[in-house]
């Protein structure tokens, strides 16, 4: 099972005449993904690296019949990107772009209200599905088919959770990087919600950042209903109050958005927080034990 | 990016937002010129920075005269304003804005941010104006009052009015409010603002609703396409090294500490900064070198650690997944023989190629002490920063 993607989704590449897009595109392709073509407009009609390239979305997916998309383009056609995927009816969108005005993102993410697709970051390292496929720069050859869910708002820190995850033998499921940005198309309650639903994922690592609220409405969520393990790690309990940390969503503002506040959170929800990121493997291992 | 209130200003005034008639001022002849200019009675003389509570650190004067202006503006400007937004280290005044006096007599509050929660621009209104907002949104949340605006038709009518009654507002001053709360809104999103706020807006003795100060932030990610606002940066508001390092696309934060980090990806080198302070030291600074780093950038980032005099020890900690480490090596044993750097570096590296890339680092004869795991590299840089 797993969540999102698998051997039957078939990815388009936003952008893959571009120097990124190519560069994982041929990664996703190594990896087992099945990507059927690309996108960049102007150039339809090519072949690149052996994929067909369309002017827009709607022809790549009549054509291919897409199904995913992952959108490689530069920043101020990112949502623009993100709504032609939405239009088309990719029913996942998957969009790595980092430094989308925030603006854009609000009116793309009014707009996809009453798409049916789902959309993934921006800003973000993308999703694997470990052994089937994956969508983003998620290096492939650190993960292994197994029993854990990840669902990150930053990327190398993912990478590190699952590197521990596979150092231990458990291996993982699906790993979704949902992004470092104010505003995302998919939660961690969403995340959740999916997990929850899948068979295979017998716990969660969830890894999160100062800024918002969306570890607190993730606390929130397991507290009332959620009945699988999950292991929480928030980075940023040394970082400086008002001060942006790198990702354009992580701030503390207004003493709101602490690690402290979504520690405690997560904690009161019976989530097994571990305060230093080495650990995250070790505790998934722990709360996988039989009782 | 943050502008000075004077600027917001004149932005807001240019959306037709009621302002102060209000002149900035460099040195104390140019603010007493100022204070003629502006009619040569009562003025309000107010130091620039780019932080709140100006008023009750002294950056803040009501003078008589213009000769008093001149006097206000030679005490502020080249002060060290301390304020509870700058930290004890406190901020060098360059400039003051000079402005009419008007009769307050009701100071309210208004504030626009995007809603992460409902991914909305909220609309926020108070009566409590003219002290800390937080404060407010702390101890009484219900008397701070908002209105979601659906990004699709934009702040309708209605609710600008609602919030007007809330406010207390009465006869022609609803409407007023109502045409306010429209230009501002308007001025959020055609400057790509993600804080626009007034505190005070005050009520004059006369009625008229005047926006007393203005706060206004910028969306970094869409000043690409406001040239003439990328330009009301005050470089003199930001640490020299923060602003060396972003000419390289390196995301330096400086802090206290004496452990210098360098990490790929925000949340590891926010996580870096973590298990430094867990193995008992404190992180130096925040360093993003971003997921493609090459010598070159290694290089730039290692010269921006350096400079600090504080950093004792340098934990590198990168995670390669398309970064190769054998890259990275190269990289770091080049940048610390050309600028022969005497401290101990710990170096943390996982992902492709990391067995050469650690065969390079033991052989190149300098001092670098490579580790496995996280929780070793933290605890080793800690000690050795502690015996320097």
């Amino acid at each position: 099972m797993a969540v999102l993607l698998d051997k039957s989704t078939r990815l388009l590449v936003q952008g893959i005449t571009g120097r990124e897009g190519t560069f994982h595109a041929k990664a996703a392709q190594a990896y087992g993904t099945n990507v059927v073509g690309g996108v960049t407009p102007g150039k339809g009609g090519i072949t690149h690296e052996g994929w067909p390239v369309f002017d827009t979305v709607a022809d790549a997916v009549n054509k291919t019949g897409a199904n995913a998309s992952v959108i490689f383009v530069p920043p101020p056609g990112g949502a623009d990107a993100v709504m032609e995927a939405a239009d088309a009816g990719i029913a996942l969108a998957v969009c790595i772009t980092e430094g989308i005005p925030t603006i854009d993102m609000m009116r793309a993410l009014a707009f996809l209200k009453d798409k049916k697709t789902r959309l993934i970051g921006p800003n973000c390292p993308g999703i694997i599905t470990a052994g089937q496929g994956k969508a983003g720069i998620i290096p492939g050859h650190i993960c292994k088919p197994g029993r854990v869910g990840v669902v990150s708002k930053s990327g190398t820190l993912t990478y590190e959770a699952i590197h521990q995850l596979t150092g231990l033998g458990l291996g993982q499921t699906t790993c979704i990087g949902i992004g470092g940005d104010p505003l995302i198309g998919t939660s961690f309650v969403d995340a959740l919600q999916l997990f929850a639903a899948d068979a295979e994922t017998e716990a969660v690592v969830l890894i999160g950042e100062i800024g918002g609220s969306a570890e607190e409405d993730a606390a929130a969520f397991i507290k009332a209903s959620f009945k699988k393990p999950v292991v929480g790690f928030i980075a940023g309990q040394t970082a400086p109050p008002g001060r942006r940390m790198g990702h354009a969503g992580a701030i503390i503002a207004g003493g709101k958005g602490t690690a402290a506040e979504k520690m405690r959170a997560l904690t009161d929800a019976g989530v097994h927080v571990v305060k230093s990121p080495a650990d995250i493997g070790r505790a998934v291992a722990g709360a996988l034990k039989p009782a | 990016m943050k502008i000075h209130e004077y600027q917001g200003k004149e932005i807001l005034r240019t959306f037709a937002v009621p302002v102060p008639r209000g002149v900035v001022a460099f040195t104390a002849d140019e603010a007493r010129t100022a204070a003629v200019e502006l009619g040569g009675g009562v003025v309000v003389v107010k130091a620039q920075i780019h932080a709140g509570g100006r008023g009750k650190g002294g950056g803040v004067k009501v003078v008589k005269s213009p000769d008093d202006a001149r006097q206000a503006a030679a005490n502020i400007i080249g002060m060290k304003l301390v304020t509870h937004q700058t930290g004890p280290e406190g901020r060098t005044v360059t400039r003051v804005l000079v402005e009419e006096g008007l009769q307050i007599a009701r100071e309210l509050y208004l504030g626009l941010v995007i809603d992460r929660a409902t991914r909305r621009p909220v609309l926020m209104a108070s009566q409590d104006g003219g002290v800390e907002i937080e404060k407010v949104a702390e101890e009484t949340p219900d008397r701070i009052y908002k209105a979601f605006i659906d990004p699709s038709i934009g702040l309708q009518p209605y609710q600008s009015r609602q919030l007007a009654f809330k406010l207390g507002l009465k006869g022609p001053q609803v409407g007023k409010a109502v045409t306010m709360m429209a230009a501002l809104y308007r001025a959020f999103l055609e400057t790509d603002a993600s804080l626009l706020e007034i505190n005070p807006l005050i009520v004059t003795a006369a009625g008229d609703l005047v926006a007393l100060d203005a706060k206004v932030n910028f969306d970094d990610n869409a000043l690409f396409r406001h040239p003439h606002l990328k330009e009301l940066r005050d470089l003199s508001e930001e640490d020299p090294l923060e602003i060396e390092a972003s000419k390289f696309s390196l995301n330096y934060i400086k802090l206290d500490g004496t452990v210098g980090c360098m990490v790929n990806g925000a949340g590891l080198a926010m996580a870096t900064m973590d298990i430094i302070k867990l193995a008992g030291g404190e992180p130096a600074n925040f360093l993003d070198v971003g997921g493609g780093a090459n010598a070159e950038q290694i290089r730039n980032a290692f010269r921006i650690l350096m400079s600090d005099a504080a950093v004792k020890a340098v934990l590198i900690n990168i995670f390669g997944g398309i970064l190769r480490c054998d890259v990275l090596a190269e990289g770091v044993i080049a940048a610390v023989k050309d600028l022969h750097v005497t401290v101990p570096v710990v170096i943390r590296m996982e992902g492709t190629n990391v067995e050469l890339g650690k065969k390079m680092l033991k052989e190149s004869g300098l001092n670098f002490t490579t580790v496995d795991s996280m929780d070793e590299a933290a605890t080793t840089v800690v000690r050795l920063s502690n015996n320097q």
